[in-house]
């Protein structure tokens, strides 16, 4: 249900950016794989941080260069968070949760740029990146303890008078999981862009007075800016998280 | 004036529910806020801590975005 632009009214429609267009229709019939802006913005971002780390790194420089200290700044950064959260051994799974960041990331900062499309606003993309995480990490934890993975949700240590129904909320917040953390980088995308393009209505409406606005829109990108890079960094965070819960079991 | 009373009391729901994301709010800046306070006192372990806040602020922001959630799935999902 799109919200009626009323007329006469000066009236954006913030939601009008999310909108999916298809570019190159192909309906299969049962499924529609149409190409559509979505996954035009999604390869671009792909190709960006390919083209990014390839030139990166192809100097190959003991003393790194720019792009270089760049790249390696942001690999080491995932690597100490992969290790501080959840251990040596979940080393292993870091190209899994350097692809996850560097992927988010590049998506929120390319839907900082304007009449570009934020692939990560959308909650098809995000519940499909949160449930791979939750499939794997919860793989890895069978993988690894067989059936004693489930003793996760019993909890040993409490009072034996409540430990049923910590066994209840334990098992809720596990499936809660996956919906959390996609909502999470969704909702946050969704939201910032759309005050944005609330407040950059405010400004037309305004007139003189749209000054105002303009400098509340200006604090809003940067701050922006910093969700873009948070909301990454929590996801592969949280990741980390799950995964320390999978392979070390609390 | 259009619009049925369901459409009016749909708008009304979504709003109230945009309570909720007070919640989270006064949840974050209690945990960041705590943290600051910690890390004036001892800034040496601030460091260390600073992902385990990040983690925090995430699960807190959770409920608030259910609530925000639900004020969305009002507006748009229900016919």
């Amino acid at each position: 249900m799109a919200k009626q632009a009323v007329e006469g009214e000066f009236n954006i429609d913030p939601m009008h950016q999310f909108e999916i267009k298809k570019l190159i229709p192909l309906d299969l019939g049962i499924v529609d794989i149409s190409f559509t802006n979505s996954a035009l913005f999604a390869f671009i971002a792909v190709a960006a941080t390919i083209v990014f780390m390839w030139t990166a790194v192809s100097g190959q420089g003991l003393i790194p260069g720019r792009m270089q200290s760049v790249a390696e700044g942001i690999y080491e950064f995932v690597r100490n968070m992969v290790r501080d959260t959840a251990g040596d051994e979940a080393l292993k799974y870091f190209p899994y949760i350097f692809t996850l960041f560097v992927f988010i990331l590049a998506c929120n900062l390319l839907g900082m740029i304007p009449y570009s499309f934020t692939v990560t606003s959308h909650f098809a993309v995000t519940v499909f990146l949160a449930l791979s995480v939750f499939i794997t990490v919860t793989a890895i934890g069978f993988m690894k303890h067989g059936t004693h993975f489930l003793s996760f949700f019993w909890p040993a240590d409490a009072p034996a008078a409540v430990r049923p129904l910590l066994c209840i909320i334990e098992v809720i917040s596990y499936f809660v999981r996956p919906v959390s953390h996609s909502i999470r980088l969704g909702a946050n995308m969704m939201a910032g862009h759309a005050v944005l393009k609330v407040l950059g209505g405010f400004v037309g409406a305004m007139g003189v007075l749209g000054i105002l606005p303009i400098l509340g829109v200006t604090a809003i990108t940067l701050l922006e800016f910093v969700v873009a890079i948070l909301q990454a960094y929590v996801f592969a965070i949280l990741t980390c998280v799950y995964l320390n819960d999978s392979l070390n079991l609390h | 004036m259009e619009g049925s009373i369901v459409d009016g009391l749909k708008y009304a729901g979504a709003g109230l529910a945009c309570i909720g994301m007070g919640g989270a709010a006064i949840g974050v800046g209690h945990i960041v806020g705590n943290f600051l306070s910690g890390a004036l006192r001892n800034p040496a372990a601030a460091q260390g801590q600073t992902a385990m806040m990040f983690v925090g602020v995430a699960l807190a922001e959770a409920m608030g975005i259910f609530s925000f959630l639900v004020a969305l799935l009002l507006m748009f999902a229900t016919g």
